[in-house]
């Protein structure tokens, strides 16, 4: 039982919305010495404000920041592979991969020639803007360069995180389910983009590609779909026209 | 699975408070937490009394305001009760509610010694 509010176990310790909030010394006596503070502050906002610094610094710079998200296994870092081995002699790349153990996507990505960083979260299942901004400082990117985040594979967690990115791109796979928009609405719901990734396997799965594109928009009716096969390079073409107009956009900004 | 990250940026937030406001106890946390906010209150309350442990809000009970979510409709400028972030406007039946209410975690106040 709360001995502010009173509020029962009945509705799991929790207090019913709307109700006022009574000064603490009018039921519990007991506390003599206890008192009230108000603090209104969002339990993210140390996150959100480093997440603003990442974002004002990368802007400054003309640096587009990319945070990707997907569940595991749903083609992230073949998709980032193939993207940078075609387009890193036309943009500047840099990498910041989020995994909870093993450097093994960030070698993946260095074997492609861009530079790259691994951020390990440990016990962590997404990454936060803290990190991220670590992750910029030890990388540099530099100026006019696209800087892709590659998130700890996790549907439900990282949505939750500003990083300071400019867009957010999901990454659905489907090997999935075309409704895991549904069952995990929050990734999809602040996404700018969805890539649809291994097309090519679209036979010899059921997934149905207009009930998930019609599931993601009651979501987020403004969500851009673009269906790809970073395998095949199926679609990828204007996944890299999408990169080019946001990087130069990022670059006209500074100038 | 982040409410032990949540947890974490709750203790932070406390500490911080206990230097500005001088007290070295915690006996209640208040927080509002929307129904959209994909938190789990069961799993929340576990990774607290863990992440508080040999804090000053060790034994601090936390107490959960839940705040239902409301959306509005952009095909009829309505607001609505939304349960899911997937569901039609109440009103017009139209998708893509935008939220503007229920999505918060935010502490609102403590009880403190």
């Amino acid at each position: 039982m709360c001995r502010v509010c009173g509020c029962s176990d009945a509705a799991g310790g929790s207090v019913p919305a709307g109700q006022p909030l009574q000064p603490v010394r009018t039921h519990a006596a007991e506390l003599d010495t206890a008192r009230m503070v108000k603090i209104e502050q969002e339990i993210l906002g140390k996150n959100d404000r480093y997440a603003q610094h990442n974002r004002s610094l990368l802007a400054e710079q003309g640096i587009f920041c990319v945070n990707l998200m997907s569940g595991p296994g749903a083609g992230k870092t073949s998709l980032l592979v193939k993207t940078l081995n075609d387009l890193k002699a036309e943009i500047k790349f840099a990498v910041i991969e989020g995994d909870q153990e093993t450097s093994r996507d960030a070698d993946r990505i260095r074997a492609t020639g861009v530079v790259a960083v691994q951020l390990n979260t440990g016990k962590g299942c997404h990454l936060d803007a803290h990190m991220v901004g670590h992750g910029i400082e030890s990388l540099a990117p530099l100026p006019n360069s696209t800087l892709l985040i590659e998130n700890v594979g996790n549907l439900v967690c990282p949505a939750g995180f500003d990083l300071g990115e400019q867009h957010r791109v999901a990454i659905l796979s489907v090997t999935e389910g075309d409704d895991k928009p549904l069952k995990y609405p929050d990734m999809f719901a602040f996404a700018d983009l969805l890539l649809l990734n291994k097309i090519d396997l679209l036979p010899y799965v059921e997934f149905d590609v207009e009930q998930c594109v019609e599931n993601v928009r009651r979501i987020n009716p403004a969500i851009v779909v673009m269906q790809v096969s970073a395998t095949t390079g199926s679609g990828m073409e204007q996944w890299y026209d999408w990169l080019r107009t946001h990087q130069h956009a990022a670059t006209d900004e500074r100038n | 699975m982040h409410e032990m990250s949540l947890c974490e940026s709750i203790l932070q937030v406390i500490e911080d408070e206990a230097r500005l406001q001088s007290f070295h106890k915690v006996v209640e946390v208040h927080l509002a937490i929307g129904t959209l906010a994909g938190v789990e209150v069961d799993a929340l309350k576990f990774s607290f009394d863990v992440v508080v442990q040999h804090s000053l809000a060790q034994d601090a009970e936390l107490c959960i305001q839940m705040v239902p979510a409301t959306g509005l409709c952009p095909s009829c400028g309505q607001q609505c009760a939304v349960e899911n972030r997937y569901d039609p406007c109440l009103n017009c039946g139209s998708f893509g509610l935008q939220i503007t209410n229920g999505d918060q975690m935010r502490i609102t106040h403590l009880e403190v010694q």
